[in-house]
Formats: structure tokens, sequence, C-alpha cells
């Protein structure tokens, strides 16, 4: 029998959500790492029972946690994030340079097929790897090197790296992003990168069409076509058939093209998720009504799925990382609110039910199907 | 035998009930201590303290005898009676938030 684990990450901590494959009943367990933010926490494709986590406070900083038996038991990993060589500088919001300085981790990307392999998205931005279990950790510095570091700038978050794609045929091709700088890809398995936002366009720019300096907020890819990218930047629903050398616009009929995470079905390679935002100084849905959007042509042609969500009063926001999918048959979709709900659809987004309602506010959900 | 006080977050870390105890050899600085303390509890690594440049982080504070040692150099020896057990350490987090 199939059943399925989700991972929440939360302002202060980690909450561990199991269900059989039916999705109907849910047992809860947590808080884990109570009181510590949790920015992202996630399992190895390679081996399920191998938790990654990160927790983080204002006061003490990051840790990083790991599990060996799916969230039941952890244990404190090394937390040396330095970067290579002299930092350098980076612009601050102001346009003045700015030491390079970490801040915590956002993003852990197991690897598709060694436990032991994790990479950590960091702000200040840049791209670590460890290959001993989250031991000890290496920079992939060639990114931050590339040239363009120095004219990064901040988003409103922090200069985050955010979005680890891990390409499945590939292990030397890497895709990240990074707010704001943009989207960027290595293809020697990360020692040299180049900028991929061909086609973005950022009015708040002094060139939109820059080469570095967008805001995008998530990306997703499907498995079996790594190729194909989905972008859901500050502004603008964005697809790129070429692994990101260039990307169109496809908000299509979206009432508004602003929001955070972007997923992808898991069966279904041209369906998409998106969550509409109103606005960059709203953070929450359009007319107090949370809707899910799905684009079952690959983006421009998107529909409202609104089936057990809130329909007034809701002005909560959903995070870059707080969307993810299943992969049993019928394909279950689930998200995190900043009002701490955590909404499950066991039918491709057609149906949705509360699987927690009152957690803190969610920053990351993440989903394993375990046989 | 020195004693030193952690607060509660990095005493669920280190799997602590109550104050921890720690031998210091050579002159008892707030650096050795923070040294002791480390090699002891190593999950504490980069929690009181950067791991590469030693700086305090900035809402951790250190207290002895009712006084502020936050902003004395690492190297200032402790008081004669943190360093014989009369009064304890004190890592403090700081009051912060709203």
């Amino acid at each position: 029998m199939s059943q399925v684990r989700v991972l929440v990450g939360t302002r202060k901590g980690a909450f561990i959500l199991n269900s059989d494959g039916k999705r109907e009943h849910w047992n809860v367990s947590g808080p884990h790492f109570a009181g510590w933010e949790m920015y992202h926490l996630k399992g190895s494709p390679a081996d399920p029972n191998r938790l990654y986590a990160s927790p983080s406070n204002g006061w003490f900083g990051q840790l990083i946690q790991r599990s060996n038996d799916g969230g039941k038991t952890w244990e404190p990993m090394g937390n040396k994030f330095e970067y290579d060589g002299i930092p350098g500088t980076h612009q601050w919001y102001d346009g003045t340079p700015h030491p390079w300085k970490f801040a915590r981790v956002w993003h852990l990307e197991p690897s598709l097929t060694d436990p032991d392999t994790v990479y950590a998205g960091v702000e200040d931005a840049a791209l670590f790897r460890s290959t001993d279990g989250a031991k000890t950790w290496e920079e992939l510095s060639g990114l931050r090197k590339h040239g363009s570091g120095p004219s990064w700038q901040p988003g409103a978050g922090g200069m985050c790296l955010h979005t680890i794609i891990l390409d499945p045929r590939d292990e030397k091709r890497i895709s990240i992003a990074i707010s704001a700088a943009g989207a960027f890809r290595t293809d020697d398995a990360g020692k040299t990168w180049r900028p991929i936002n061909r086609g973005l366009t950022s009015e708040g720019l002094p060139n939109p069409n820059a080469e570095v300096g967008h805001c995008v907020h998530h990306i997703a890819a499907h498995p079996s076509r790594p190729d194909v990218l989905f972008m859901q930047k500050h502004w603008d629903v964005m697809r790129s058939n070429n692994a990101g050398d260039s990307w169109q616009e496809v908000s299509g009929n979206l009432p508004t093209d602003f929001g955070f995470a972007i997923d992808v079905h898991a069966h279904e390679p041209e369906t998409i998720y998106v969550v509409p935002i109103k606005s960059d100084s709203e953070h929450y849905p359009l007319d107090g009504q949370l809707r899910v959007f799905r684009s079952k042509s690959g983006g421009t042609e998107w529909e409202p799925l609104t089936q057990g969500l809130p329909q007034k009063d809701c002005y909560v926001n959903v995070l870059r990382d707080a969307m993810a999918v299943d992969s049993l048959d019928s394909c279950g979709i689930y998200f995190g609110t900043t009002g701490g709900q955590v909404y499950a659809s066991a039918d491709a987004g057609n149906n949705w039910a509360p699987v927690v309602r009152d957690l803190p506010a969610v920053l990351s959900v993440e989903v394993q199907t375990l046989q | 035998m020195i004693r030193v006080l952690i607060p509660a977050h990095l005493r669920t870390l280190a799997h602590l009930n109550g104050e921890v105890q720690l031998e210091i050899a050579g002159e008892a600085t707030m650096q050795s201590l923070l040294n002791a303390l480390e090699a002891k509890y190593p999950m504490l690594l980069g929690t009181i303290r950067d791991q590469v440049t030693h700086e305090r982080r900035p809402f951790v504070r250190f207290f002895a005898c009712e006084e502020d040692y936050s902003h004395q150099p690492p190297e200032t020896p402790l008081p004669a009676s943190v360093v014989n057990g009369a009064e304890p350490f004190l890592i403090v987090g700081a009051m912060a938030g709203g």
C-alpha cells in the first residue's frame, strides 16, 4: 500500500504529515525543532528515510539536521558554510557594495542518486554541496565568481538562492535561481555558470531585459522533460523549452501573474499549477479568494480551482517552496499558507481539503510518495 | 569547575537538562570557555559565535557576576568567582522581537 509523507517547514518548526494512498486521514507529528524557523526540509529520492532539514533562528543561527528514519529521530550535522576565498561584495538595496555574508539556508536539494550528496542554496546567494551526508560543505564558487556576482542585489526577502533543479539525465547540469539576480545554469557540475534569463522582462530594472537582476521566485520542471522549465517570476509566469536558454511568457488569462509557487503534475508534463497573488505590495489572493490556477497546456490557458478552498475573506500568502506534488496514480497536489493551513487535493486539484489548519506560517512543503 | 548556563534552545540541541560544567586547561577566559564548551558539545558550533570569525552572534549576550561581558575582548579573563564555580557564566539569548 502506498503512503504519502508531507514535510512541512514553518516559522516555528517542522511538521510531518502521514497518510495512506487514499489521502483521506492524516497523522500529524511535530513540531520538530520547536521554535526554530524551518525554511526547508526534504527527503532523498535515493533513500526516502534520509531527510535533511535546515532549522535556523535569529539568535543562534543556522543548524543542519539529518534523519535516517523518516523523521522519527534527528542528528546534528555540519553547519559551517564558509564562502570560498575572499567573498567580496554584492550590491546592497541602495546600490552600494555590501560584503557577502552567510545568513541562512533557504533550500536543501538532495541528489537524485546518492543519499549522501545534498546541495544547499543559501543567503547571501551561493550554492554549497556536501558529499558526506551533510557533515561538511563546500561552496561551488564558480557561480558567485562567474562575473556578474558583484552586481547582484537582494530581493525584499534577502539575496537568497532558493531554487535548485537537478537534471535527471545529466548530473552535471544544475539550474538555480536567486532573488533578485535571476536564473543560472551549469553544465559541468558547478565549475562554470552562465545566466539563463533571455526573454525575461522586469519593468523595475533600468534595462528591463538585462542579463541579470530579475527577481525569479521559483522554477519547476518535470523529471521526464528536464529541458522544459516553468518559472514564476516576481510578475509573469514564464516557460522555457531549452533549459533556460530562452523564455516565453505564458501568463495568459491569469487574473494576476504575480506569485511565488509553481509546480508540475507528476504524470502530465504540460499540466502546471500556480497560486496567483494580488501584487508585490499586497501579498494575498485577489478578492479574498484562494484559488489555484491550473494549465493543462503548459501555460497561457488557465482554469481556476476553487472547490474546497476559501472563497471569501482569505488573505494568506503561498510562498515559493510551499507547493509540491505526490506521484500516486491520481496525482496529489499540496500547498501551505502563511496562515498555517496545508491544503491537499488527491485528484490533481479538482477538490481540496485542509490537512491541518492552524500551524505556524508555512514556509515550505515537500512530498514523498512511499511504496 | 566552571558552571555555564545556556539558553533553552541550545540545551535542547545539546540534550542538556541543567547547567554545563567545564574544566578549562590554562587561563580561564571567555574564549577558552567557549572553546571548551564547543569541544564538549560540538552541536553548539556556530550557535553562539561564528565558526570562522569567532564573532559573538549579535543576539547572544554573555553575563557574569551581574556584569555584561558581551562587548569585552574574547581573551578577557573570567572573574574569580566564575573560575571557582561560585557564580555561573551566563550565555543568554537577547530579548528581541516585539
